[in-house]
């Protein structure tokens, strides 16, 4: 445990800039980390209002509340805003504020680029969401945004892929700048391999990330020059091919859905080591099996389009490449659970968050499994069992990891506890609620009930009431975070936390060898001992 | 009081997951009806299986493990955290269950994809929200829109009650009729966005893609109707375009197809005869309701910013060749109804407009004017 509130030159010392601004121009990582996970809360609650219209609008058969061409903004706008708004967000929040504390480095190696992709961030956010009381609506196309139904879309189209390129220039940014801190800002002896799980997750995922961005970015711009600009690229009248603008957006949208899962995995393999005292199992299997996950999930892209008329070669090379990615991630559901076993287990909020996870994951992966058998898919697709299926690795996998991390960090980021009780009372909550929204959404697929439909046959009708239920509920048991959240910032219980927080959690990595609240600077001079309990 | 009822009702039925009081309804996929859907259903339960099995195994470690492996019993933890045995096995174990899943699939997918030899073609258009049927083989041609009785039920605020309509959204006003027993073969495409062609019970959904030609089949054993929905979403009305297929025997197909070309002949007929303003306005509103009304609103007042209103409208108070032929042959979002009316709806629907909805022009066109203007026209379907 080495002294680490290092000493500044004098001339270079100072602290936050004073007031507002502070926000506004800062380039500590800590700060911009604070934004981001800030931002992507209040996106997940913007997000979470349009699911409640949505299960509002399903509780019952019959059209109640708001008309269908309304309906189909709020399935697109909730899919984009929590997507690129909230999840993301929120891992680039956590990568902020960890990464170089878990690498020992004093900042990120590109603060004022930091700066600016989360500035980019908001403006793309907040374009998007004026699409909302634009002529025409939002875009009510799903976030597939697949022509030649997005090109209906009225004066909002050109806004929503102006406010796409946003995005993907601030995600962009904020890959290459998660890459240069780790390759070039590790302390001294802080090999690859002897980074925790979350960097390395995070090393992948950006890779990914700057890989697929510009797809989409070319995609969407696609969609603009046919719009506007009289080229034919997915009309078949000028040549083009509609189904080809599928083919570009899942090259880019499968690995998308591993940009939210990857660093989730990472978290998932930082919380269980230190709440079950033992070392993580397979380390190394587990660096191998996240990259093979990206690697696999280029390849993979055409089981969204199973019955979209590919050829039947087509049909079973996708079939095979896409059961393959059910090997890694086995791998990693069975290095979790071997790392529970034989340890020594505690249940602290965190580490019930994660639990839920592995379980809960592994359901939807299970389901993903089912889909990808390609002729099973011919009755599966686009039906409420892909809504199971993605909001099971989505919301009890990414935002109960999210969830996790808040109380696992909080700690250490405010340097006040919690209140566990409610913490708890959080966790029983979200989990029961989650799975009477989500579970009935098999059954109602199985049975034949599309998605993105605002009105059904009535034979759906109990299921769907349970599921609102449960969606009502999951909804307002969210509330209880964001009070936890303010309560904690406050000063929480009052008790007065160590720079451990968790037994022992300095073993595994270098963030608890920092003061909780950490100073604005550290590791202004390097570590000299690294953890390496999680390896 | 009804909804609290139904509440407690659906709580009951999840404690028990029991089937519910609606029949045909179920929890798990159908079986279907072809073979094809059978075989699907089997592999389904196969991969189910599989997972269930699976799923046994992990949680039922992890749970001893978090029953047992705990601080709170003074379990102390051990630091193993790596063996290389188990690892090799929970590689190839589950290698080896997907090659069996894979087998099994790669069968009924090269199944489905088999087209060949087929004894009928129809041809499946998709429209923004309707399907248009055309047997190849014997020129019989319609379309196929939502039934009334949903119609009226499922515009917002309309107050009624789904559950007064039979089959509440599964239900059209012309299904499509096939024979039993033989190899049916479909060709799929679109007349505007992708669309995608659902019957649960046959077994597979197919995309129409606008330009392009999809195919699939099917053949159904057992006489019945059977009831699905389109699944890309296609836009407002995507809910509302469901698909109802009839499998008749030989014999009664038969009869049924005497009868559509005679109905077809009589309607041509109809169209050669000069009608009054007041029977085409009156035959103008049902065909307006059907095809007009789900964006121009029944009462003709559109939605502000997306679909303008007829109520007043300069186009429908103008000159009638000039709506003729914007209707004709559509605008921006409005699709072309040139080739999708008979000429005798085109000509009802265009006075209805002109002379209800509050309008009162005062004009007609007739059917015989329009079929002089369809013959002229390039066919339906084309993109754009
Ligand atoms: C074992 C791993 C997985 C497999 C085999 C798998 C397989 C599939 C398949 C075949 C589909 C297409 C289904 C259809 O459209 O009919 C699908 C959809 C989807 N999956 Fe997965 N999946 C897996 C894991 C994940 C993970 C980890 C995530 C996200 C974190 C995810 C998110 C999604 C999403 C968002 C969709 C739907 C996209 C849309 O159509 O809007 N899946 N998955
Ligand atoms: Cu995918
Ligand atoms: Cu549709």
């Amino acid at each position: 445990m080495s002294a680490v509130v290092a000493e500044h030159d004098d001339h270079h010392d100072h602290g936050p800039a004073k007031g507002l601004l502070r926000w506004v121009i800062t380039t500590n990582h800590k700060d911009i980390g604070t934004l981001y996970l800030l931002f992507a809360l209040a996106m997940f609650f913007v997000g979470g209002a349009m699911a409640m219209v949505i299960r509002a609008e399903l509780f019952e058969p019959g059209m109640q509340f708001v008309n269908p061409q309304f309906f189909n903004s709020m399935t697109t706008m909730h899919a984009l805003v929590m997507v690129f708004g909230a999840v993301m967000p929120a891992f680039v929040g956590l990568a902020n504020w960890m990464i170089p504390m878990m690498i020992g480095a004093p900042d990120m190696a590109l603060p004022r680029m930091n700066n600016m992709s989360f500035w980019l961030l908001v403006a793309g956010v907040l374009l998007l969401a004026s699409t909302l009381f634009m002529e025409g609506g939002a875009p009510a196309s799903g976030w597939t945004l697949y022509p030649p139904l997005v090109l209906q879309t009225g004066k909002a189209l050109p806004f929503a892929i102006f406010s796409v390129h946003l995005l993907g220039i601030s995600s962009i940014m904020g890959a290459i700048n998660i890459i240069a801190t780790i390759f070039n800002m590790r302390a001294p002896g802080m090999t690859l391999m002897k980074m925790p799980m979350f960097v390395w997750t995070w090393l992948i995922t950006a890779f990914l990330l700057i890989a697929i961005m510009p797809v989409f970015a070319g995609a969407v711009t696609m969609l603009l020059t046919d719009k506007f600009f009289a080229t034919s690229f997915f009309d078949a009248a000028g040549g083009g091919d509609p189904v080809l603008y599928q083919h570009i957006f899942w090259f880019f949208g499968h690995p998308e859905v591993y940009v939210m899962i990857l660093p989730t995995f990472g978290v998932a393999s930082t919380i269980i080591p230190v709440f079950a005292r033992k070392p993580l199992f397979g380390y190394s299997s587990m660096v191998h099996a996240t990259a093979a996950i990206a690697f696999l999930s280029f390849i993979v892209w055409a089981h969204h389009m199973f019955t979209v008329g590919m050829p039947i070669a087509g049909e079973l090379y996708f079939m095979y490449a896409t059961m393959l990615i059910a090997i890694p991630t086995g791998v990693k559901v069975f290095n979790w659970t071997a790392t529970m076993w034989k340890g020594s287990m505690t249940f602290e909020t965190p580490m019930l968050f994660s639990i839920a996870f592995v379980v809960l994951f592994t359901m939807g992966g299970f389901t993903g499994l089912m889909m990808s058998v390609a002729p099973a898919d011919f009755q599966y697709h686009d039906t409420y069992f892909i809504v199971a299926h993605f909001h099971y690795t989505l919301v009890p996998a990414s935002i109960f990891i999210l969830m996790a991390a808040g109380y696992f960090w909080l700690p250490k980021w405010t340097g006040h506890m919690y209140d566990e009780r409610i913490g708890k009372l959080h966790f029983w909550l979200s989990v029961i609620s989650v799975n009477v929204l989500f579970f009935p959404q098999h059954f109602l697929g199985l049975a034949g009930m599309p998605r993105r439909i605002p009105d059904y046959a009535v034979q759906f009708a109990d299921w769907n009431m349970i599921s609102s239920i449960g969606g009502f509920i999951f909804g307002a048991s969210q509330l209880l975070f964001l009070y936890i959240v303010i309560h904690t910032i406050k000063g929480g219980t009052g008790e007065k936390v160590t720079s451990e927080v968790w037994e022992d959690a300095a073993k595994h990595s270098l963030e608890w060898t920092l003061p909780s609240p950490p100073p604005y600077h550290t590791f202004t001079t390097p570590p000299t001992v690294i953890p390496t309990e999680h390896i | 009081m009804k909804k609290t009822k139904q509440l407690f009702a659906g709580l009951i039925l999840m404690a028990f997951g029991l089937g519910t009081a609606q029949a045909a309804y179920t929890l798990n996929l159908m079986r279907g009806v072809t073979k094809v859907s059978n075989d699907l259903y089997d592999l389904h339960m196969l991969i189910l299986w599989v997972c269930v099995f699976i799923g046994i195994g992990v949680f039922g470690t992890m749970f001893y493990s978090i029953y047992h492996h705990r601080k709170s019993k003074g379990h102390k933890a051990e630091q193993f955290h790596e063996n290389t045995a188990v690892e090799i096995a929970w590689t190839i174990i589950p290698t080896l269950i997907l090659i069996g899943m894979a087998i099994p699939a790669t069968k009924a997918m090269i199944e489905l994809d088999n087209v060949q030899e087929s004894d009928m073609s129809i041809k499946v258009t998709g429209h923004q929200w309707k399907w248009e049927y055309e047997y190849l083989d014997n020129g019989i041609h319609f379309f196929s829109n939502l039934d009334e009785g949903s119609n009226k039920v499922r515009q917002v605020g309309s107050g009624l009650d789904p559950r007064s309509v039979p089959n509440y959204l599964l239900n059209v006003d012309k299904p499509l009729v096939i024979p039993t027993k033989k190899k049916i073969r479909f060709v799929f495409t679109s007349a505007d966005v992708i669309h995608s062609w659902w019957v649960p019970d046959l077994g597979w959904k197919k995309d129409t893609n606008p330009g392009f030609i999809n195919e699939s089949w099917t053949s159904v054993d057992e006489p019945g109707t059977y009831r699905g929905q389109c699944t890309e979403l296609c836009g407002k009305d995507h809910a509302f375009m469901p698909i109802v297929v009839i499998a008749m025997n030989e014999p009664e197909y038969n009869a049924w197809v005497e009868q559509q070309k005679a109905a077809a002949a009589a309607e041509a007929g109809s169209a050669g005869k000069e009608w009054t303003k007041e029977d085409l306005v009156a035959k103008g509103k049902a065909v307006y309701e059907t095809n007009c009304a789900s964006c121009h609103m029944p009462d003709g007042a559109g939605l502000p910013g997306t679909f303008p209103a007829l109520t007043a409208s300069p186009v429908v108070t103008g000159d009638i060749n000039a709506q003729v032929k914007l209707v004709s042959e559509g605008k921006g979002m409005m699709p072309a109804f040139g080739k999708v009316l008979s000429a005798v709806d085109f000509a009802a629907v265009v006075t209805y407009t002109r002379n209800g909805l509050g309008n009162s022009v005062g004009d007609a066109i007739q059917p015989l004017a329009i079929q002089a203007l369809q013959s002229g026209i390039p066919v339906a379907g084309k993109n754009e």
